[in-house]
């Protein structure tokens, strides 16, 4: 079944919502976009709409979680991660605070909004903050699982969701959500992916197999803190290497497996992403394909690096 | 509290700051003893803090809003007996507690960590609405700079304190007019802030910032209000008690050097 992570963030903040008293619910007029409206509807009392002043509601949630609640802040990933980076560092990071930033409408596959709305920074905006812990889930399973391990945590995360419906990964909500997941094993080449990459991933494996490329396709959710024994096992196996990610390829996941890769096991990384450049509106499907984000235009930059 | 103990206390307070500044050869001076008088009223008087309740949150609540006056919070935490006030020698050195901006990790008795300005108030109203929300009658107070309210999220948060209805919330605007760059008004005027905080929707009290019988009836009246938080527009003198320090925007960020500090200390003592 395809759902959208934001659709499965806002089904499970809302049933979290009602079980636990200590969640509030933050929103910057996008409720309905980011689907805290889910948990709204669940509990009203406790949801607070900040109205377009991304930076002001994350003032507020270090408020609240210097008062012992738990919030969980939504805006897209370009105004959480962006504008209110500095809230962010300086009001929930470095003091420790519970905050769980849950941003959606990461990456190009916010589609028609164009550059402007398209986070293609976050991951590497929020990985380089000390202590902040940083994931990227791949489907609805996954996410709710995410959104359950945050919630679960006295630390300050950023939680990166889509806009587009994606294929499930997962049967289950069940998965580790702070370890890598080798999703298929393969001889030639090791893919780690994170968020909807995953899926292109997986397809631009089964697209290579009849050409006798044969991949380890690896799922990267947690971010920061990240599974570096995980990671390193898979790079121990494998002598090249892919990264693929729907954000810019410097900072993100590619940076974190380059980082590993070249102080514990040096590889040859390539790192699959936006290359450095702003895209532009269109459809979803239509952005990927162009930017060769999707299966195929995986599938042609691993051939041509191999 | 007699009128006359406060000022002692206020006094008290101010010399421990010139002393610490002094000693860290660091830190920021004209603020800090400008807003000494607001805040030996706020802890001494007003706020229910001691040393029983200081390490939890079921109590009022202070955000220094305009972080680099630390030392006027430390040196009121000190004078409440809420900090060793040996302590407050360490501040800005290295291993210290006593962080050039607060840090509320380190210090029970600093509610927030600010330091970057214009987030403290944000900070202050998502307290207001939690002890609302936690059914408490607990007061959360702000200082908050007039050069800090050329920051827009000062607007934001009081657009959303006044939205949230949030009567639990005193923002104490330190009314000094000056800012690093010289006077407020040449730099980038952010007047009339009395007029703006209206206009957002906030109870305003407009006061001489150090008076201190002024100071008292104006967070006591606004405890009264309902319905809004309250703003008290405190007229201030940057550099408050020294002569050479007074309404002098080149104190904003300098420590006195030894003979300085004697002259200041001395000042202070015949006052």
């Amino acid at each position: 079944m395809a759902k959208a992570t934001r659709e499965a963030y806002g089904e499970e903040l809302a049933k979290l919502v009602v079980e636990n008293e200590k969640i509030v619910v933050l929103d910057a007029d996008l409720a309905g976009a980011t689907k805290t409206a889910d948990a709204k509807k669940a509990c009203p009392e406790r949801f607070f709409d900040f109205g377009i002043a991304e930076s002001d509601m994350i003032g507020h949630a270090a408020g609240f979680a210097a008062s012992g609640y738990i919030p969980f802040a939504s805006t897209f990933a370009m105004f959480a991660a962006g504008r209110a980076w500095e809230q962010i560092r300086n009001s929930v990071a470095y003091p420790h605070l519970n905050v769980k930033v849950c941003a959606t409408h990461a990456g190009i596959t916010v589609g028609e909004d164009g550059v402007s709305h398209q986070a293609i920074e976050d991951i590497a905006l929020m990985r380089v903050i000390p202590g902040m812990e940083v994931y990227v889930p791949c489907d609805e399973n996954q996410t709710k699982a995410v959104i359950d391990h945050v919630a679960g945590t006295s630390k300050p995360c950023y939680v990166r969701l889509g806009r587009a419906a994606v294929e499930d990964v997962y049967d289950s909500k069940d998965v580790d959500v702070t370890k890598v997941h080798v999703l298929r094993e393969g001889k030639t080449a090791a893919v780690f992916a994170c968020g909807v990459m995953v899926q292109e991933a997986l397809k631009a494996a089964e697209l290579l197999k009849d050409k006798g490329i044969d991949l380890t396709v690896v799922d990267v959710c947690a971010i920061k803190p990240c599974d570096e024994e995980g990671i390193l096992k898979v790079l121990g196996n494998h002598e090249i290497i892919f990264t693929a990610e729907k954000h810019n390829i410097i900072g993100g996941l590619g940076g974190l497996i380059s980082e590993i890769a070249s102080e514990k096991c040096p590889r040859k990384v390539v790192r699959i992403g936006v290359e450095d450049r702003y895209a532009e509106s269109g459809p979803a499907k239509e952005l990927m394909k162009k930017y060769k984000l999707d299966a195929e235009g995986v599938a042609e930059k691993i051939e041509k690096s191999l | 509290m007699e009128i006359q103990e406060l000022r002692e206390h206020a006094k008290n307070v101010r010399k421990n700051i010139l002393k610490m500044i002094a000693n860290a050869n660091s830190g920021h001076t004209g603020g800090s003893l400008g807003a000494a008088d607001l805040l030996t009223v706020l802890y001494l008087e007003v706020m229910d803090v001691n040393k029983e309740n200081v390490k939890g949150i079921d109590r009022d609540r202070f955000v220094l809003s305009k972080g680099h006056t630390s030392p006027l919070l430390y040196a009121v935490l000190a004078e409440k007996g809420l900090l060793d006030e040996k302590e407050l020698m360490t501040f800005r050195k290295i291993d210290s507690n006593l962080q050039g901006h607060p840090n509320m990790n380190y210090v029970d008795g600093v509610d927030m960590s600010t330091g970057s300005l214009g987030q403290g108030l944000a900070a202050a109203n998502g307290m207001a609405i939690a002890n609302k929300l936690s059914g408490n009658n607990h007061r959360v107070y702000a200082l908050v700079g007039d050069g800090e309210s050329e920051e827009g999220e000062i607007w934001e948060a009081a657009m959303a304190a006044a939205h949230y209805k949030s009567d639990n919330l005193c923002a104490i605007i330190d009314e000094n007019g000056l800012q690093i760059d010289g006077f407020t008004k040449d730099v980038m005027n952010p007047e009339p802030l009395d007029e703006k905080f209206k206009a957002f929707g906030w109870n305003v009290i407009t006061i001489d910032g150090h008076n201190l019988e002024e100071i008292r009836n104006a967070l006591e009246e606004a405890k009264t209000v309902k319905g809004k938080p309250t703003a008290i527009i405190a007229k201030t003198i940057k550099g408050k008690g020294v002569s050479f320090m007074e309404n002098q925007a080149s104190w904003h960020g300098k420590a006195p050097n030894a003979e300085q500090l004697e002259q200041a200390l001395a000042e202070l003592e015949a006052e």
